[in-house]
């Protein structure tokens, strides 16, 4: 059966990732403290809540373990903030990212759109293979709550982008490792597909 | 902006159970909020609001309840408010379930509260409801404006629009998103429970006052005044009770007619 981690940042609400993950048919799943024990599970999810330097000084004694389990190749979501904090810096913060992808999470443009982008936005699928966005139709709606963005260097990671002041790149992927800047947990049906996607890839690699 | 317009269903809770007033001279039961929140989600509600009206501190216990089985059941972001004071009972709510809170009366009494939150939770958790009523007594502290042959000022009215604070709704709105709110939801107190359409007026001046996005509220009755206040302000949602309620229209209805007269909607 598919266990899967959610790791807490101490930050706040993990109540809808963590409902999202079980009405989505995994109903194995913990939140933890700490990756010491990754190994036991089949997935992890780094959640998008908090800002960005308290969540790296709460993760960064268990960057170790976190490599160790991408290059075991585990299914590793990160969502928003989770999904920023793989990056080498952010504009949010002045310790360094985790560094287990290159690139830099930068502000939104203020002067050119309102900050947070707070609601709905069409997602443009530009690499049609991507296994996160299996079954995703071309311009759907998912949920965005942030007022940073990701700049990956490799744009070969990028498997879609929206329009907002600019082509934000949204949903990234590098064989096991997946990361949205929306938050799928509150993307009604099309988020809660992208869940199980995420779910059936951690249960094929059990 | 491609954002799409968020058509968001309000639901008014009183002891545990989701109520109407009618014309003012009563509560009428509308439902079960779980129920009724799974419904609207399903039928395509970008988003909900719970106000607690209230808000007494037995109904306290209740509404944590709610919230968290709402939260089990729905995938869309909701918001509740309604008789929020203090940083421990937003926390509360937020840790249960709830994607924002929205401060009223206590933003006004104890604006650090704005401030603490937007800290603690991030500026996207903390939603500033502000309730405007037309003031025709100015002050020189005040926006004037004027209509036919009178000059008024949008004034911030508080306890559920019975106390006036004598503070310039413009000017509040831009206080606040100094503070931190990541929204402002705007109820016109001139145009509620009127069903005449949104307050265009007002809406129009606080969306060119703040950067952050505005939710109109007061006064719809049709699917007809959402397209106005669309049209006419650069509001970002719209908020509506009474016409979702027993089943007098569907999202689904709402947001077809809307895009059909060119406005983004998430269909």
């Amino acid at each position: 059966m598919t266990k899967i981690a959610i790791f807490d940042f101490g930050a706040g609400n993990l109540f809808n990732l963590h409902q999202s993950i079980l009405r989505n048919g995994v109903h194995d799943v913990d939140i933890v403290r700490t990756l010491e024990e990754l190994k036991k599970y089949d997935g992890l999810v780094l959640p998008g809540v908090g800002n960005f330097d308290s969540a790296i000084s709460s993760i960064r004694k268990d960057a170790v373990s976190l490599n160790t389990a991408i290059d075991s190749g585990m299914p590793i979501l990160g969502i928003c903030l989770g999904l920023e904090m793989l990056f080498y810096r952010s504009e949010e913060g002045f310790l360094d990212g985790l560094k287990v992808l290159e690139g830099d999470v930068l502000m939104l443009p203020k002067k050119k759109v309102k900050v947070p982008h707070i609601g709905w936005n069409n997602l443009r699928i530009i690499k049609s293979e991507s296994n996160l966005l299996k079954g995703i139709p071309q311009d759907s709606w998912v949920y965005f709550v942030h007022s940073y963005h990701i700049e990956p260097e490799d744009e070969n990671l990028i498997t879609a982008i929206t329009d907002y002041g600019s082509n934000l790149p949204v949903v990234i992927e590098r064989s096991n490792l997946f990361g949205t800047q929306f938050h799928p947990e509150k993307s009604g049906k099309i988020g809660s597909q992208i869940m199980k996607n995420f779910l059936n890839i951690c249960e094929k690699t059990e | 902006m491609p954002l799409s317009k968020r058509i968001i269903p309000c639901l008014d809770v009183d002891n545990g159970r989701v109520v109407k007033g009618i014309n003012f001279l009563g509560v009428k039961d509308a439902g079960d909020p779980i129920e009724l929140a799974k419904k609207y989600s399903d039928q395509g509600a970008d988003e909900l609001v719970f106000l607690d009206i209230t808000a007494s501190k037995q109904d306290r216990e209740i509404m944590k309840n709610i919230v968290r089985k709402v939260a089990s059941v729905i995938d869309i972001p909701f918001t509740v408010g309604g008789g929020i004071k203090t940083l421990s009972h937003a926390r509360e709510i937020l840790l249960n379930g709830a994607d924002k809170v929205s401060i009223n009366t206590a933003s006004v009494e104890n604006p650090k509260l704005v401030t603490d939150l937007m800290k603690i939770f991030g500026r996207q958790c903390v939603v500033v409801a502000i309730d405007v009523k037309r003031n025709f007594r100015v002050g020189d502290q005040h926006g004037v404006k004027s209509d036919v042959d009178n000059n008024f000022y949008f004034e911030v009215m508080i306890y559920g629009g019975s106390k006036g604070t004598g503070i310039d709704a413009i000017q509040w709105a831009k206080k606040v998103e100094e503070l931190g709110a990541g929204e402002i939801l705007l109820t016109s107190i001139d145009a509620d429970g009127t069903k005449n359409g949104y307050d265009i007026e007002l809406t129009n001046t606080i969306c060119n006052s703040v950067r952050i996005p505005v939710i109109a509220s007061g006064g719809c009755g049709s699917s007809e005044h959402m397209f106005e206040v669309f049209d006419k302000t650069d509001v970002d949602a719209v908020l509506a009770a009474s016409i979702f309620h027993y089943d007098k229209l569907t999202l689904g209805k709402v947001k077809t007619y809307l895009a059909d007269k060119g406005i983004k909607t998430r269909l």
